[in-house]
């Protein structure tokens, strides 16, 4: 797995520990595994947005499960990253609506703006951007997903605005 | 104003908290069904509302309850599909965004019907924000006593929870969803056994959409006969119609079924015309799976009667000049937007979103993204059109779920009707190579080229 080729620390504070057993409160005790997609959630935010191999296999502890039936889930879904992040990544939808009305004009805007293609991550870590498919805003296009929360009616300005906004810190990421 | 069943609060200042949706009358319909109506008095009242599922299949709600195994003694569950994630469509966001209360007395009087007393709402993990809102709801409506042990203190007793999934279009398949909530993988199920013989944890259970689920409190609190006077013939109620695409205010619509087409798009009410006024040329009328219409079917049928948004004449004249319903994603096209572009789009979409368990499907989206690709950027030939048309047909109806039928006919009905737009790619490749390429010359105007 690509994974294996970045290193990660690996902390599961007792706050996030308390929020993964919240989680768990809301499957039967025989039913751990039922947790995974929503644990993973939980575990990715708090480690910079990606999942290595080692903390899969932390995952499939706690759940008790095998590590494959954790790594089988986390290629599979696309919202799971198996390489590090940018802290503030930038995910383009370009599906229907969102190409039809300029998505595709407005990453190529951020991308030469940072300095990166498509898939990229700026030197500093500090940004991504990523084409993604239909995020089921095709009434606010274009738009992007940036962390819990989504950026709608897109424009070079508003870009130029929320790019300031991350470097001077003052962008929400998660929705605590 | 049209009758609102769903949205005729959503302007309410504060909706979203649990003080004001109960102020408004919230929750009357839970102390209704638990206090004075038997489960099955509920399921009857549903059947004879002829709600339909609003999740795109349009398959009867009330039957589709009558149909959980009720003897087999094993616990049973209600699973909301929150997964939206058909291109085109965001109605159910707005509702759990805007008024989180009514999906969730929804989901507690409906599961009192189905006698669930563990169920879930399963949502698509790109609404995060959503997804805490739900859970910030579902923690009012416990402490206000309307979930938990023995609600009212009646014998009922129920816990809901919301769950999120990670970004997989295939959950949306109710199987797959089901796979999806138990940990897995997305990948569907071979039916039968349906999941209201084994579905969760191998136990009986029924998955409904959101907007579906929404309904069941006003149904309850008037009645099914009440609910079935709205709309036309078999399409009763109310419809939440996302709109988008090329026109003036985009956005989610309450409609009841039976207004034309021709209204919804150019009354003020609703999407409000044409963007910069320019020419309708294209309407996806249900989310990307349905059939595309070209303009001289949108407002007429190919029998020259008008255009209703129900069921029945969207469907009208089958897929030789008609379409669907399906999730009332509705995809409005003008003059500068490529069909072909459009379909290549929706196709990388299918061939990406693709679980991969079945071959035609696996392999056949993405021969159809690089076919469509290959004649969008000016590099097909007249014989890609035609295995374009042979590979969809290979698709449909070849796959375990009905991901191939939608990657396959939205690609068959671009053909059928679009076919010169096609054959204008393969001719004029040099004319292609900008991707806006009909933004300053409409195919309208240069048509003639390839017409003789």
């Amino acid at each position: 797995m690509e994974t294996n080729k970045y290193k990660q620390d690996i902390n599961i504070t007792p706050e996030l520990q308390q929020r993964i057993d919240e989680l768990l409160s809301h499957y039967p005790s025989d039913k751990k595994k039922s947790a995974l997609l929503p644990v993973l959630h939980e575990v990715q935010d708090a480690h910079d947005n990606w999942l290595s191999t080692e903390l899969m296999d932390k995952v499939a502890e706690i759940l008790e499960i095998k590590p494959i039936e954790v790594y089988e889930v986390v290629t599979f879904y696309t919202m799971y990253n198996q390489k590090p992040m940018g802290k503030y990544t930038f995910e383009f939808c370009l599906t229907s609506c969102c190409g039809l009305r300029g998505a595709d004009d407005m990453m190529e805007y951020t991308c030469e703006k940072l300095g990166i293609k498509p898939g990229g991550t700026t030197a500093d870590g500090l940004f991504s951007v990523a084409g993604v498919q239909c995020l089921g805003a095709c009434g606010y296009a274009p738009m992007m997903q940036l962390g819990d929360f989504y950026k709608e009616h897109l424009t070079k300005e508003k870009i130029d605005q929320i790019i300031k906004d991350c470097k001077a810190g003052n962008i929400i990421l998660h929705d605590k | 104003m049209a009758t609102k069943i769903l949205l005729d609060k959503i302007n309410v200042p504060g909706i979203r908290s649990y003080e004001v949706y109960r102020q408004q009358g919230g929750y009357s319909s839970v102390e209704k069904a638990l206090k004075t109506m038997t489960p099955d008095e509920i399921t009857e009242e549903v059947k004879a509302s002829g709600l339909r599922g609003r999740g795109g299949a349009g398959f009867p709600v009330g039957l589709k309850w009558s149909f959980i195994d009720k003897k087999s003694g094993k616990p049973r569950h209600l699973v909301c599909n929150a997964d939206e994630s058909e291109p085109g469509t965001f109605k159910d966001r707005y509702l759990m965004e805007y008024i989180p209360h009514l999906l969730i007395e929804g989901m507690i009087t409906s599961s009192y019907a189905l006698g669930a007393n563990l169920s879930y709402i399963y949502i698509r993990g790109e609404y995060m924000w959503v997804f805490k809102t739900l859970e910030r709801a579902i923690k009012e409506a416990y402490a206000a006593g309307w979930l938990g042990k023995n609600i009212l203190g009646t014998d009922y007793s129920l816990d809901l929870h919301v769950h999120c999934g990670a970004g997989a279009y295939i959950c949306g398949e109710e199987t797959a969803l089901i796979e999806s909530l138990e940990g897995k993988r997305g990948n569907p199920r071979i039916k039968p056994p349906f999941p209201a013989v084994s579905g969760l944890w191998g136990n009986p259970t029924v998955v409904n959409n959101v907007e579906s689920i929404a309904n069941v409190p006003w149904i309850v609190n008037n009645s099914g006969a009440d609910y079935a006077k709205l709309g036309v013939g078999r399409s009763t109620g109310t419809k939440l119609i996302s709109a988008s695409g090329h026109i003036k205010k985009p956005g989610v619509y309450e409609i009841e079924l039976g207004i034309s087409v021709d209204e919804f798009i150019n009354s003020d009410e609703y999407c409000g015309g044409m963007m910069d006024s320019r020419p309708l040329k294209a309407l996806v009328p249900g989310g990307s799976s349905v059939p595309v219409l070209p303009a001289h079917l949108i407002y007429k049928t190919a029998n020259g009667e008008d255009r209703m948004m129900t069921y029945e004449s969207l469907a009208e004249g089958g897929f030789e000049s008609g379409s669907m319903m399906g999730s009332g994603g509705f995809i409005v096209y003008n003059d500068t937007a490529c069909i072909v572009r459009n379909t290549w789009n929706f196709a990388r979409f299918y061939a990406h979103e693709s679980c991969g368990q079945c071959s035609p499907c696996r392999e056949g989206t993405g021969w159809l993204e690089k076919v469509l690709h290959r004649i969008e950027t000016g590099q097909g030939t007249m014989e890609d059109i035609d295995l374009l048309w042979d590979i969809q047909k290979n698709i449909e109806g070849n796959t375990i779920c009905p991901l191939g039928d939608a990657a396959a006919w939205p690609v068959a009905a671009a053909i059928r009707h679009f076919r010169d737009e096609f054959e204008y790619h393969v001719l004029y490749p040099e004319k292609v190579k900008n991707r806006d390429h009909f933004m300053n010359e409409p195919f309208e105007s240069i048509k003639h080229l390839i017409t003789n």
